[in-house]
């Protein structure tokens, strides 16, 4: 079943100088209850791809799309108060760094409690008692006491724990997750990711998983789109990940260094090379 | 020795209140402390400013025509022979007893003078503050929120005339206007002739005091006075406070955890003043503090225009005078106002930010 439908999605911004860049260009692609990873370099338009989808493009940025159709619902015809009702209800999104993401001045039981005051119209105490089962959900030990405390209180790992327990608190279909874990500890990276992708399974939802690594898509997505220079070069099925052809992905697997490579100098990516490309495959 | 120590595992976990409430008693000695310090501080500037401008203490009081002798007199029983630090000694032990001398202008102890200017000032600058804050803050907020539009470039305006606009200047045109013409507004002076002196002073604010007498008829005079000169000084730190609330606003509604609220739905009135306006209220107690504080010091220009009998008028005519006991009073009282806001706005610091606690 298809939980999200997008053809020919464009952001665009203006230019200083005059005229505007498109830093998406013609994104199509459809979205079931699985787990959708897009990479790409920085700059490559997939983080404006995620704010497009939320409706969190605020002009002078500008969206357009042939459909961007979400469970039923026309995105692209949707007010500000249509979409503040999806979002955080039916969509959700996980931002990078929880040091920044979290309101340093608002306790994280109150901030997670947040969507439900909005969207809901339970009392406070039931609100409380959701918040608990959402930080246990994401294997928190005493959310009674961490739900009291400020976000600097805690350390990163948890804090990102905390933003999952904040956007699933209300069981959303789609959850879309930018660069989940690039501001966490190497250690602490497979954990948050397990715990997301725990919750995504046993609820059914749909993630959009946004990462600039290649590897980690790959072992936590059922299907990669590769996206270059605003556009989606390549769709990668499952464990498909060394029958990719476009030279860029191509690039991109072989600059990833391993353990027992002697390589004293990696591979970068032939831009000039992946122009060329670019301007034969454009009509 | 090291027996009676609680490891610091323990403490921390501790359940009993005794070792909080002694932290709390340590915290506001330390306050108590710092504060005296800085005002014995300020004592020592005064005392100093005191010595080396060059007005003679003896010849403020004998005059110009004493004899040799008596101006030798006077100044042994001033003590102006005994060495600086006893000397200090002196005028701080004086100043703690509330002597600040003679004014040689007024004739009168300068305590007193003080405290008949002083509440003048506080009364005025207090009501002028309030407007400020409650004009200029969601003035400064709205300006943010609706960046770029219409009601941006007003407010923008608005505080540009608070900047440009000479303080003398708007008095008078209110004073032509409000009062001359339109007669909505009491004129120069805190009260009416006719009610002068008829409210025991209490507190010196002429507000509360014709309340606690209970006399509304110089409730309602003294209202009608202090509105125009109030209204002014108002917006002229509401000006201030208007521009720097939107600087603040903007800075924090480009952050990541205004993103984050409104994935949430979170409603866009609740994202500004939630989200974005709890974390400036730091930075805006800062701003505030320092406006107040300037209005404490008491506008000249407004004072003057307004026959208003405050501390800047007060001032300003003891240093035409050379009444040097009168300026290191009033400079006294000045610099104990911005002691006084600054202690007071590091604990409302601690009391908005969970950050500034730990």
């Amino acid at each position: 079943m298809t939980l999200l439908s997008v053809q020919d999605l464009r952001v665009s911004f203006p230019r200083p100088s005059g005229g505007r860049v498109e830093v998406v260009r013609g994104l199509s692609f459809d979205l079931g209850r699985e787990r959708l990873g897009i990479v790409g370099e920085s700059g490559s338009g997939k983080s404006m791809t995620g704010r497009a989808l939320m409706g969190l493009i605020a002009p002078p940025g500008r969206v357009t799309a042939q459909r961007m159709q979400f469970d039923g619902t026309d995105l692209t015809k949707l007010s500000e108060k249509g979409y503040r009702a999806l979002r955080g209800a039916r969509m959700s999104m996980v931002l990078q760094d929880p040091k920044f993401s979290l309101n340093p001045v608002i306790r994280i039981g109150d901030q997670i409690a947040e969507a439900l005051e909005f969207h809901t119209t339970l009392s406070a105490a039931a609100r409380r008692a959701k918040v608990r089962d959402a930080l246990e959900a994401v294997r928190i030990d005493d959310p009674d006491r961490v739900a009291r405390l400020f976000p600097h209180e805690v350390s990163g790992g948890m804090g990102q724990r905390v933003m999952i327990a904040m956007m699933v608190v209300l069981e959303p279909d789609l959850m879309i997750a930018d660069e989940p874990t690039s501001a966490l500890d190497v250690s602490v990276r497979e954990q948050v990711l397990a715990i997301m992708d725990d919750l995504v399974r046993r609820r059914g939802m749909g993630l959009m998983l946004i990462s600039h690594d290649l590897n980690m898509v790959a072992r936590w997505c059922d299907r990669i789109l590769v996206m270059f220079n605003g556009e989606v070069v390549e769709e990668i099925g499952p464990g498909g990940l060394q029958a990719a052809s476009h030279p860029y992905t191509r690039g991109l697997i072989a600059s990833l260094p391993k353990l027992d490579d002697t390589r004293t100098e990696l591979p970068v990516l032939d831009r000039a090379a992946l122009a060329r490309v670019n301007a034969e495959v454009r009509p | 020795m090291t027996q009676t120590l609680t490891p610091p595992g323990e403490k921390a976990g501790g359940q009993d209140a005794g070792p909080r409430v002694a932290r709390g008693l340590l915290a506001a000695g330390g306050v108590l402390l710092t504060v005296a310090l800085t005002f014995l501080g300020l004592l020592a500037i005064t005392f100093v400013i005191g010595r080396v401008v060059p007005i003679d203490p003896v010849l403020a009081v004998v005059g110009d025509r004493a004899s040799k002798e008596t101006y030798d007199a006077v100044r042994l029983s001033m003590g102006l022979d005994d060495p600086l630090l006893i000397q200090f000694g002196r005028y701080v032990g004086a100043v703690l007893q509330g002597d600040l001398g003679q004014s040689v202008a007024t004739g009168r102890a300068v305590a007193s003078d003080l405290a008949r200017v002083f509440p003048a000032t506080l009364e005025m600058a207090t009501i002028g503050i309030l407007i400020g804050v409650a004009v200029g803050v969601p003035m400064g907020v709205l300006a943010a929120a609706r960046q770029g539009s219409w009601v941006d470039q007003v407010i923008r305006v608005v505080g540009l005339a608070g900047y440009a606009i000479p303080a003398f200047w708007l008095g008078l045109v209110g004073l032509v206007l409000f009062y001359a013409k339109l007669r909505w507004v009491g004129g120069p002076g805190r009260i009416d002739l006719f009610l002068d002196g008829m409210v025991p002073a209490r507190t010196g604010l002429l507000l509360i005091d014709s309340v606690i007498a209970g006399n509304w008829a110089a409730l309602r005079s003294a209202a009608s006075h202090i509105v125009l000169p109030a209204t002014i000084l108002g917006f002229f730190s509401l000006a201030y406070i208007a521009r720097m609330t939107r600087s603040f606003m903007l800075e924090q509604l480009g952050q990541e955890f205004i993103t984050t609220a409104r994935v949430k739905g979170v409603p866009e009135r609740v994202v500004i003043w939630r989200h974005a306006f709890r974390p400036i209220r730091v930075q805006l107690v800062t701003v505030i503090g320092l406006s107040y504080a300037g209005l404490l010091e008491g506008s000249v220009m407004i004072e003057t225009v307004f026959s208003w009998p405050g501390i800047g008028n007060y001032l300003t005519t003891a240093l035409l005078n050379a009444d040097m006991n009168a300026v290191l009073g009033a400079t006294l009282v000045i610099g104990a106002v911005f002691i006084a806001i600054n202690k007071g706005s590091d604990l409302l610091y601690r009391l908005l930010d969970p950050r500034a606690r730990t």
